[in-house]
């Protein structure tokens, strides 16, 4: 039996995608005030030859914790499995290793964005007593105006091509035009020009949009680790080679300087 | 107050992924070293909350390299848990405990939520079942009370709260704050902070890495948009403008 | 003319801006990088720029390339100080001062501490004796110069592709072809190589060497400064070189930049660098190395204690960065010699960077750059030159010299005994203390020699810079030769024959002398470069009809092989002796009676007269000719019976007292008494043949390089003339390249703008005063004086021009 904990999420879908492959499928969730430790007990104690959940934090989070209580290994962020063999991401994706998983149950997450999303099904809610442990106390709400990143539909994006932090007015705009989040690489929030709740990457935010507009942006893996996520990705760059056009569906090869108002005014005049 | 910050050298890596001949590494003779920026927030955190600091790694003897990085922005002193090859999760996991055994107990434990290499995202929290401490992960803040610690975590467009009692293990992301610079005074005084070295056996690994792979399908061929127009154009077929 | 440059760096742009302003519209420009930074050196240079140079050459390619920075509004003057710890470094700021003269930077002076504490606030000046101020210090913006002059080329039909590899070169015949790439294949009668650390590799692709090695200069960035955050520009305050310590501290916005050439020499091979994917920033900023820059910090933090010692000030950039180094340390420039058309522009900092460029594409496209870029020229180079052992050697001893006090005569260690004459052993014996010329092992003087010193009552030299790199016992020598006879070994000569039909032509089209002579002349002659400076200077030996042999300078032997090679037509080849043939030369009063001891032909004045050669009945070759001006022959004979014919002298000459002396005598004080010019000291592209009045008689008939400027040079009054000079009391010796001043100090210029300077200067101990040549422009200067080590010494005009002052008349070489 493999066991699968969901949310209720794109992410679990996926995982349940995943897991409906290796077999038969126990799909659970926990109700009340999130607790890993506690969640994790009740999940290390059901009877599974794998236990699965979708690479996301509480995802990875849950089975690193019943791998330790079990004292198992746990391959975290798995794009396929046979038998004792897992492929899994290293580097946010940019590199992928080839592993045998020795333990049992198998305790693996999996990848986002990797795997078809499926029917998540009927879902038993199990019983996880407080043991304690630390749990989420209470929820506050972010009073920021903008679009969240993570959520946002289209992600704007400015890189070290921007050149400052006034720099991104022009960023704004266009993002404002299409009710965008505005986004950056590492440099610009290494540079101090824009805060790190900005930052698109492996060890930023992981976007999810429909288009995402990479300006300036080189696209060191770092940063591609957290856009790959979007379903389209637009970059404009002044340099052909950039890294950024082999992951990108439409270049556009130019100074973001003229390109990104040329696009703005463009919107403006469509809209009349 | 005594932290322990726990980091992993991993090489700064340009626009490609190279790998050695034998698939077993990262080709890095053109490749600086540095740690995670989450651990580099970690190292931060841990010298503005103050009270010793000690830094400590499982890596090869050029790891000094980071851990002395570390002591440039403030860590006391380091630990090097040295070795050649690589170790998975649970085995590094175990392999720290060893090491702090021996030591004074620490108030706070402090990880990146995962490295930047291997990403397992669980070495923190196996450590804190080993050691009976309480852990709390993915932080973006962190406030140090008496006896308990206050921790906040990003979940889309809002955070969770939550509690810890002391000593408890907790593992940060980047953004937690941001990190300094070692000054020179600092590199300066890294170089005679004590630094203890030992040399674990490493166990059979259970995750038993057998070889890395590039992926493919990278390159894709964008398609070049001339002007303003084409983009809005595009923009308009996705439903987005 | 179909121009392919290679190489998107400062280098690359100026050069393909400048072909594109002289003419050339077939030009493209290729770098497999993307503009405006490709990711080479030009892109992490510190970009700034001190003008003094003890090199003439490095100097003027420094001005003119600041006036291109400041014309194109890419330069900002912010001064520098060059700081002394030592006082020993007080005197080298002292030499400074002299080369700012010589070479016309105006507004150097010397500070005190207390001084350079108002000009740089934030140093401490109590560890500092003193500093050397260049107000006209600058940083320039070398991107965006580099991008002007692209864009520049680019109006004027210039084609340049950006992201473009060269993957191979095509040679057909000697000559370059096409260049092969990854956008295609792109015909080409020239193709220069402006690709700094990545040259090498290029050029193999073409079966030529460009001797440069990648190396480390480790940089730092730190900030943000506080003193900094109210700056008004990117430089408020002049730079600083920490001299002593190999390191400078540079303002850089809200940054300090702290930049090192004291660590260990790092080197790196060209075909191990990084390519752009596999960099994490550019393939020449690697990955730094912390443990070499340990010691540095620290004397950093003396220095600026108030930047760096603040807690507040983090390190926020560090890396390896790569520069080319050269055996030499000068840059690489011109035609390679082993292909035809395929040229460098290598080794080139930003410092000189757009200088080099219009430079090399006057030498492509008028023939001569209007800056003598001899020191420079690629050609230069023997094989031995060319090797690993020698760029590792070499380029590793020679980084810590970057800030270092270099004596003239200062010799390098590292790879010596590379070429020895057949003597080596003999000379080993009787204590030669050997220098190198041109990688050939060549006594400067003799051990063995120590007694005639005090026979002959030759003072020392009471300073030790003075008496640096020199021996009382070169007087002695001397002394002894004009008593006597002596040994010299000249192996280190370049010799090679023209041969062919067309030989005549050949030697007559680069001679400016008449070449069409008798055989068994000797000919002394100046080369001409096609303004009518000097190309070089060498005698020829008209050996048979269809075959010369030319003698040189080992010094610039290649640079003259190719010279020669070039003006070669066809049918007429040249064939290189140097290695296959020794010389010994054997001068003074003594000398025809040790030679006529060693061979049965006749060698008496009347049967072998003043500048003749002979083959002698043991079958050396004797050519009467001589650069110290005593009677004596230079012998030629193969290696292998170079030791047979050194004892027969030896043996001959004892006899007769005669002494081996080394190339002190034969350099300096022999060719100094003699008002013997030197190729390089006095004889270089800014100064003709009328000026260094060594014009002969006629003008001949036949055309050669550099006729019509030579002819119009006749016609004119010089500007200036090479005069010989005395100090009036001898206390301090000038080493070279000093300034000759008024009572004031103020310098001569002629009327081409020309400053006087030192051209060499050393003993003559027949005459027993110390003699200093320079050119000084006609007219009455009142008394002059030499500044040396910032003292004036009183000099005396002895001679204006070339009458020697010893033995004017000649007697002695026509005895």
């Amino acid at each position: 039996m493999i066991l699968v904990y969901v949310d209720s999420d794109e992410l679990s879908a996926q995982a349940v995608g995943f897991a409906r492959t290796l077999g038969d499928l126990h799909a659970v969730t926990f109700a009340g005030p999130y607790q890993p430790t506690a969640w994790a007990k009740a999940l290390a104690a059901q009877d599974a030859d794998a236990i699965v959940a979708a690479g996301s934090d509480r995802g990875n989070e849950l089975l690193a914790h019943v791998g330790a209580i079990l004292d198992q290994p746990f391959a975290a962020n798995v794009i396929a499995i046979d038998g004792d063999m897992v492929t899994r991401v290293r580097w946010g994706g940019s590199l992928l290793e080839e592993a045998r998983l020795h333990g049992a149950p198998k305790l693996l997450t999996v990848a986002p964005h990797t795997q078809p999303a499926a029917e998540i099904g009927d879902v038993e809610t199990l019983d996880a007593p407080d043991d304690g442990s630390p749990k989420v106390l209470e929820r506050v709400e972010e009073s920021s105006g903008g679009v969240s990143l993570r959520d946002a539909k289209v992600v704007v994006s400015g890189g070290r091509g921007v050149g400052s932090a006034e720099g991104f007015a022009i960023i704004e705009e266009l993002a404002g035009l299409l009710g965008a989040a505005v986004g950056c690489s590492r440099v610009v929030t290494s540079a101090g020009w824009r805060p790190h709740a900005d930052q698109v990457g492996q060890t930023g935010t992981k976007i999810s949009a429909d288009l995402y507009v990479a300006c300036g942006i080189s696209g060191a893996t770092q940063h591609i680790a957290g856009a790959k996520g979007a379903k389209k990705i637009l970059a404009i760059n002044t340099d052909p080679e950039a890294p950024i056009f082999a992951s990108a569906d439409y270049a556009v090869i130019g100074d973001l300087h003229e390109v990104v108002p040329a696009i703005s005014a463009e919107l403006k005049r469509v809209r009349g | 107050m005594r932290t322990l910050v726990c980091v992993k050298r991993v090489p700064m890596t340009g626009g490609k992924m190279v790998l050695t001949a034998d698939g077993q590494a990262l080709e890095t003779k053109h490749l600086g070293f540095t740690i995670s920026p989450h651990e580099e927030c970690a190292v931060e955190e841990a010298v503005r909350i103050g009270g010793e600091v000690v830094v400590l790694t499982l890596g090869p003897a050029e790891a000094e390299e980071q851990l002395r990085d570390c002591m440039a922005i403030g860590a006391d002193r380091g630990i090097l848990l040295k070795t050649s090859e690589e170790w998975d999760a649970q085995s590094t996991a175990g392999a720290i405990v060893d090491a702090i055994r021996g030591e004074e107990a620490f108030d706070l434990i402090l990880f990146g939520n995962e490295s930047a290499d291997a990403a397992g995202f669980q070495v923190g929290i196996r450590v804190a079942h080993a050691l009976g401490l309480p852990v709390v992960t993915g932080l973006k803040k962190i406030e140090v009370g008496e006896g308990r610690v206050r921790c906040e975590r990003d979940v889309g467009g809002a955070r969770d709260v939550y509690e810890a009692p002391l000593p408890a293990v907790l593992t940060v992301l980047e953004g937690l704050n941001l990190p300094r610079y070692p000054s020179v005074p600092g590199r300066l005084r890294a170089k005679s902070k004590p630094l203890a070295v030992v040399e674990p056996a490493r166990p059979e690994q259970k995750l038993e890495k057998l070889r890395l792979v590039v992926p493919e399908g990278q390159g894709k061929q964008a398609e070049v948009l001339e002007d303003a127009a084409q983009v809005v154009a595009v923009m308009q077929s996705l439903g987005v403008a | 003319m179909k121009v392919v440059v290679i190489g998107g760096g400062i280098v690359g742009n100026s050069l393909t801006g400048w072909l594109a302003e002289l003419g050339v519209t077939d030009l493209i420009q290729l770098d497999k990088g993307p503009f405006p930074n490709p990711g080479g050196s030009t892109g992490h240079a510190s970009n700034f720029i001190f003008p003094v140079d003890h090199s003439k050459e490095m100097t003027q390619l420094t001005l003119e390339s600041m006036r291109q920075y400041r014309d194109a509004g890419t330069l900002h003057e912010c001064g520098g100080i060059e700081v002394a710890r030592t006082e020993e470094r007080m005197e080298e700021l002292r030499r400074r001062m002299a080369s700012a003269k010589s070479w016309g930077i105006e507004g150097c002076r010397l500070v005190t501490p207390a001084e350079i504490k108002e000009l740089v606030p934030y140093v401490d000046e109590s560890i500092l004796l003193g500093g050397f101020y260049s107000p006209t210090v600058a940083v320039v913006d070398s991107l965006r110069f580099g991008t002007l002059m692209r864009e520049k080329a680019q109006a004027k039909g210039a084609q340049v592709h950006a992201n473009t590899e060269v993957t191979g070169i095509d040679v057909e015949g000697g000559r370059v072809r096409r260049v092969r790439t990854t956008r295609g294949d792109f015909e080409a009668d020239v193709v220069v190589i402006a690709c700094g650390v990545w040259s090498p590799r290029i050029a193999r692709m073409a079966g030529a060497s460009i001797p440069l090695t990648p190396a480390v200069h480790q940089m730092i960035d730190v900030g943000p400064v506080p003193r900094f955050l109210t700056s008004k520009t990117a430089v408020d305050f002049p730079i600083v070189r920490d001299m002593d310590t190999n390191m400078y501290e540079r303002q850089d916005g809200q940054g300090l930049e702290v930049g090192s050439y004291a660590h260990r020499p790092i080197l790196h091979e060209p075909d191990d660098i990084p390519s752009i994917e596999e960099s994490a920033t550019t393939p020449t900023e690697l990955p730094f190395t912390q443990e070499d820059f340990e010691l540095q910090l620290e004397h950093a933090l003396q220095l600026v204690p108030e930047v760096l010692g603040d807690e507040s000030v983090g390190i926020k950039y560090a890396i390896n960065g790569l520069l080319s180094l050269t055996p030499d340390g000068l840059p690489l420039l011109g035609e390679t010699p082993e292909v035809k058309g395929l040229w460098a522009a290598s080794a080139v900092w930003v410092k000189e960077g757009p200088g080099v460029g219009k430079s090399v594409a006057e030498w492509l496209v008028h023939g001569e750059p209007e800056i003598d870029l001899q020191s420079s020229d690629v050609a230069r180079f023997y094989p031995e030159q060319r090797t690993p052992e020698h760029i590792k050697g070499r380029t590793s001893e020679g980084f810590n010299k970057t800030y270092g006090i270099v004596h003239p005569a200062e010799q390098w260690e590292s790879n010596r005994g590379v070429r020895v004459s057949p003597f080596y052993d003999r000379e080993k014996d009787l204590g030669a203390v050997f220098y190198e010329a041109a990688a050939w092992e060549r006594p400067h003087w003799y051990e063995s020699n120590a007694g005639l010193v005090e026979e002959y009552g030759v003072q020392g030299r009471e300073h030790e810079w003075d008496a640096r790199w020199w021996s009382p016992i070169i007087n002695a020598e001397h002394l002894a030769m004009r008593e006597r006879a002596a040994m010299f070994d000249l192996t280190a000569f370049c010799v090679f024959d023209v041969v062919g039909p067309n030989a005549l032509d050949a030697v007559q089209i680069v001679a400016a002398r008449q070449m069409n002579v008798a055989n068994g002349r000797v000919i002394y002659t100046p080369v001409l470069a096609p303004r009518g400076g000097f190309k070089s200077d060498l005698t020829i030996m008209k050996m048979e009809d269809d075959r010369f042999r030319v003698v040189t300078g080992g010094a610039h032997g290649m640079a003259d092989m190719k010279w020669f090679r070039d003006h070669c037509p066809d049918g007429t080849r040249i064939e290189d002796h140097t290695s296959s043939v020794c010389t010994v030369g054997i001068w003074g009063p003594r000398a025809r009676d040790i030679l006529a001891s060693i061979t049965g032909t006749d060698v008496s004045n009347e049967a072998f007269p003043f500048s003749t050669w002979q083959e002698l009945d043991n079958g050396v070759i004797a050519s009467r000719i001589s650069y110290v001006g005593d009677l004596g022959w230079e012998l030629y004979t193969p290696m292998d019976r170079g030791a047979e014919l050194w004892d027969a002298l030896w043996e001959a000459g004892r006899p007769h007292g005669v002494v081996p002396a080394g190339i002190g005598v034969y350099g300096t004080t022999g060719r100094l008494e003699k008002a013997y010019r030197a190729f390089g000291a006095e004889l270089d592209q800014d100064y003709d043949v009328v000026e260094a009045d060594m014009a002969w008689w006629k003008v001949k008939n036949d055309d050669f390089v550099g006729k019509a400027a030579h002819v119009a040079a006749r016609e004119r009054e010089p500007a200036a003339t090479l005069c010989t000079l005395t100090i009036d009391e001898l206390s301090r010796t000038p080493l070279g390249r000093e300034p000759i001043v008024r009572e004031d100090g103020s310098p001569l210029v002629d009327a081409k703008g020309r400053r006087s300077y030192v051209t060499s200067a050393g003993m003559g101990p027949s005459l027993g005063k110390y003699i200093l040549m320079s050119y000084l422009p006609p007219g009455d200067h009142g008394k002059l004086y030499v500044q040396y080590m910032e003292q004036l010494y009183p000099v005396t005009v002895d001679v204006v021009g070339s009458r020697p002052p010893f033995d004017p008349d000649n007697e002695r070489i026509r005895s």
